[in-house]
């Protein structure tokens, strides 16, 4: 497949959003059972509006994929049958969430709205951060099954597509979230650190089973198949023109096999190698311009980690595109 | 219920891509609008096309086949284009079984596209909509056509007949009966999308003769020619020869 920069932007930019709002939810669950400090309303607030940002920056680059944007309302009417239909519900309601989640942290009009037996108080942002934390998991598997659910795209049919969509979403968002608290809550910072990791750990290897996976797939579809003919040696002579079109723009990435292979090189380092580092070094030296590099190392990684994704799924119908003579 | 289909016989199909232009013309004049092609005459030609005639050579040089392959939607009875589709534009319809696209509704996402294994959707790069082959959907119904022209444009363009139309569910139907009697098969049926378009396979057409058949059955003595004349002694069958 041609990996598409608006697909690209979109995935990995809500990724970061929804990660980083579990981060910071996690990190209020946590503090809801007394087990971390409670932090001040503006903590959770501008975080969850700075979610709000890359997920509407993820919104706005999800539109130049589109050949006619202002027909995009009708895209919300399919969801019986269509991922991309569910997704495309659940990101603004998730945005949604996002806002009053961060409006009701800032304004401070945050009422107990369920006393529980033991004496816990469920607060209005528990519900909406409940209610949020669904939603961005149901985004997350809305977004994976857009590929996964492909049956013949067999690099994108596997349930390791929703799992590292979730994993890679939740490790950079979990990334910004400790760079954010070691800015404006330092005492946070270890917590949020330590679950990046873990998340950044589980990432890779989820992704390393995807590669592994990927590597010894055996396409389904041959030559044979697709046109019907049982001979062992069929070479293509003509694809019906000599200009191209749009099945030979659309789903050839058009690089070499080496450039591929250096993209993978890259986002495992980018991605993976580098941000475990920063954050390792952060536990012993810490230090916010590392958590910097370890975040926006881990994006750039991760855009690369899209365009591959993108760039190793086979098309089928590339065997009715194998040659012009 | 109807399933309409073209099936396409690839031991008749000289790949003269009369088909493929009888389509395009058709089809870039109708209602729905133009199918844009751009920079036709330039280095780097492209266009939207329903239909497009490829060929492969099979086999070994000297043993080879040419095989010219038109390849059109094939309006699979489980279209995997359809349910994908967010904003319901695309639709196979109930009564006849065309997979269509309304280009009204269509956002252009191209998802369709990336769902379908056959490549058959092609993007109009300038109405950027997802165009496809309709089976002439406003040809075959139109009461203003002689009844022997109510069938899609690349059907009736085809000079050697390679391409037949008809209603796939109809066990009487001259599609049904070439797919049931020439051994009529689908593409790629490994994804279980039931293609109802069916290409029928290359055959070697050989005739038996055997030795008596060369010979002529009134000819004993295997010659043509005159008899013998028989001798004065010998009988005769009329009385008259002979003598």
């Amino acid at each position: 497949m041609k990996p598409a920069l608006s697909v690209i932007f979109l995935t990995t930019l809500i990724g970061v959003g929804q990660g980083l709002f579990l981060a910071l939810f996690t990190q209020q669950s946590y503090a809801l059972f007394d087990l971390l400090p409670h932090q001040e309303a503006r903590f959770y607030g501008w975080g969850s509006l700075l979610a709000l940002l890359f997920t509407m920056a993820g919104l706005i680059a999800s539109f130049f994929h589109l050949g006619r944007p202002e027909r995009a309302w009708r895209s919300a009417t399919q969801w019986r049958t269509s991922w991309l239909s569910r997704e495309v519900i659940v990101l603004p309601a998730f945005m949604g969430i996002l806002f009053l989640y961060g409006v009701f942290h800032l304004s401070g009009f945050d009422p107990v709205l369920v006393k529980l037996p033991g004496g816990l108080n469920i607060n209005a942002t528990i519900i909406l951060g409940g209610v949020g934390t669904i939603l961005a998991f149901a985004l997350f598997v809305s977004t994976g099954m857009i590929y996964a659910c492909l049956r013949f795209l067999q690099e994108w049919n596997s349930p390791l597509t929703v799992i590292n969509f979730i994993l890679l979403g939740s490790a950079s968002g979990f990334m910004l979230a400790t760079l954010y608290a070691a800015m404006f809550a330092p005492s946070q910072a270890g917590f949020l650190g330590g679950w990046a990791i873990i998340i950044t750990v589980f990432g890779l290897v989820g992704r390393s089973a995807s590669l592994w996976r990927n590597a010894r797939l055996k396409s389904k579809s041959t030559t044979q198949t697709a046109i019907g003919i049982k001979h062992p040696l069929i070479v293509q002579k003509d694809q019906g023109s000599m200009g191209g079109s749009f099945n030979t723009r659309e789903f050839f990435h058009g690089k070499s096999a080496a450039f591929v292979s250096r993209v993978k090189t890259v986002f495992l380092l980018f991605a993976f190698a580098v941000p475990l580092l920063m954050l390792a070094v952060d536990f012993s030296h810490a230090s916010v311009s590392l958590l910097c590099v370890a975040f926006v190392s881990q994006y750039v990684g991760l855009l690369a980690e899209r365009w591959y994704f993108f760039a190793e799924a086979r098309h089928p119908q590339n065997l009715y595109y194998q040659g012009v003579s | 219920m109807t399933q309409l289909a073209l099936v396409i016989d690839l031991n008749v199909c000289v790949g003269c891509h009369a088909c493929v232009t009888s389509c395009k013309e058709w089809n870039t004049s109708g209602a729905s609008g133009p199918l844009c092609d751009e920079n036709p005459y330039g280095a780097d030609p492209t266009g939207t096309f329903f239909n497009r005639v490829q060929t492969f050579e099979v086999g070994q040089y000297p043993n080879t086949e040419t095989v010219h392959f038109p390849k059109s939607c094939l309006h699979c009875e489980d279209p995997p284009c359809v349910p994908v589709c967010p904003t319901g534009a695309s639709y196979k319809r109930k009564e006849d079984g065309i997979v269509l696209v309304d280009y009204d509704k269509c956002i252009g996402c191209k998802y369709c596209a990336w769902a379908c294994p056959y490549g058959a959707r092609e993007i109009d790069e300038k109405q950027k909509v997802m165009k496809k082959c309709t089976l002439c959907v406003d040809r075959i119904y139109d009461t203003n056509l002689p009844e022997s022209d109510r069938k899609p444009a690349c059907v009736m363009a085809c000079p050697t007949s390679a391409r037949l139309f008809g209603d796939v569910h109809d066990p009487e139907s001259i599609v049904s009966k070439a797919i049931r009697e020439s051994a009529g098969y689908a593409l790629m049926p490994e994804w279980g999308t039931q293609p109802a378009n069916h290409y029928l396979p290359r055959r070697k057409t050989n005739i038996k003769i055997h030795e008596d058949e060369l010979e002529r059955v009134d000819n004993p003595l295997k010659v043509d020619g005159k008899l013998p004349k028989p001798k004065k002694s010998d009988p005769t069958l009329d009385d008259v020869t002979s003598w």
